[in-house]
């Protein structure tokens, strides 16, 4: 049993990550008719929480509740894994990768994510605005102008050889790659890197 | 059948990218398995590192294949198990036709596409991420996540003055 946490704790490769993340497609296809697809549940928080009668978010979400509790479970099953069966080694990030960080300003590479940036200390500074305010409007509001993330495109939508999401998938690498090599080095310095 | 309200019905919505095709409501226990797979799958993005900000640095600057490699077998996976569903015919346990709504084109996956992929490379998370980086207890997600409801309502709000 030891052996087993010891084996599990270290991190998983692509080619058992990746095969479990795409079982995810039948087995909510077979075991509940359901489509794979995590940012419809913002919208259907959006439904729930504030419709402010926009025909968008009118609609029965208590139907789509699958949708609400699944990503529960991802945050459920993110805490057993932090907690359980966290890998004891920092993580190893490609030496190219932190050289490029370093020269952005990024010094620490020790956790799963930077920490001089995802701390609550940032909140109400630059940094916070870009990460976690542009940040996370930007996904929110991309994914539902698209019509899904990367697991209702790129996943369920290729996997089901819909070329929309085949393009979809293309436009979100085009951004990412602008963003990351274009975008980013600007923004970052802007909010006091 | 619920299916012919329209306007009340996600399916009757091109935009809707996870439809509900099932006509047996899960209740009570029932649901609990939607849980149980997010566990698993929560547990999947945290044990491969898929929710580190640095892999998706790594994977935009493309100096790691690591996050190639779990999307792409995914995808594999993916396709593989869809073929066998449809050419075996194999019907869900409440014994429906399995049903993959069709994905309509529209400007929205272009434009709509890049605007996320813009933000995926600031937030290093994509929805599913955001989720299990909370759980695991970078607790200051929240404030990305509230902000991608943000997002999402402004999209609800002017989806009709939007290019489509």
């Amino acid at each position: 049993m030891n052996q087993f946490i010891e084996w599990i704790s270290q991190p998983w490769p692509w080619y058992v990550a990746g095969p479990m993340i795409g079982l995810t497609v039948p087995a909510l296809l077979i075991l509940g008719n359901k489509t794979f697809g995590i940012s419809s549940s913002l919208r259907h928080v959006c439904a729930a929480c504030v419709p402010a009668g926009i025909p968008f978010f009118t609609y029965d979400w208590k139907k789509e509740i699958w949708n609400l509790l699944f990503v529960l479970g991802t945050a459920i099953g993110g805490f057993i894994a932090m907690n359980f069966l966290a890998n004891p080694e920092t993580i190893v990030i490609s030496e190219a990768t932190q050289a490029d960080l370093t020269a952005l300003g990024i010094t620490n590479f020790t956790d799963l994510m930077p920490v001089e940036i995802f701390n609550w200390n940032t909140v109400f500074t630059g940094k916070g605005v870009l990460f976690f305010v542009i940040g996370g409007f930007l996904v929110g509001f991309g994914t539902r102008y698209a019509g899904g993330c990367t697991s209702g495109h790129a996943i369920m939508g290729i996997s089901s050889l819909q070329w929309p999401s085949l393009v979809a998938t293309i436009f979100f690498m085009v951004g990412g790659f602008l963003m990351t090599h274009v975008l980013l080095e600007p923004l970052m310095k802007l909010v006091g890197f | 059948m619920t299916k012919n309200k329209k306007n009340m019905d996600p399916i009757a919505d091109p935009h809707c990218v996870a439809p509900n095709s099932s006509q047996t409501q899960d209740k009570g226990l029932a649901l609990l398995k939607y849980v149980i797979i997010g566990i698993v799958f929560g547990i999947v993005f945290v044990k491969a590192e898929i929710i580190s900000w640095f892999r998706i640095q790594e994977m935009f600057r493309l100096q790691s294949f690591h996050m190639y490699g779990v999307i792409g077998s995914a995808i594999v996976t993916g396709i593989i198990s869809i073929q066998l569903i449809k050419r075996l015919n194999i019907k869900s346990i409440h014994g429906e036709t399995i049903n993959i709504p069709t994905k309509v084109f529209k400007k929205g996956q272009v434009i709509g596409g890049f605007i996320f992929g813009l933000g995926w490379a600031i937030t290093g998370a994509c929805p599913g991420p955001l989720f299990a980086q909370i759980g695991s207890g970078y607790t200051v997600i929240l404030v990305t996540l509230v902000a991608a409801l943000a997002g999402t309502w402004v999209y609800g709000k002017f989806e009709k003055q939007l290019p489509n």
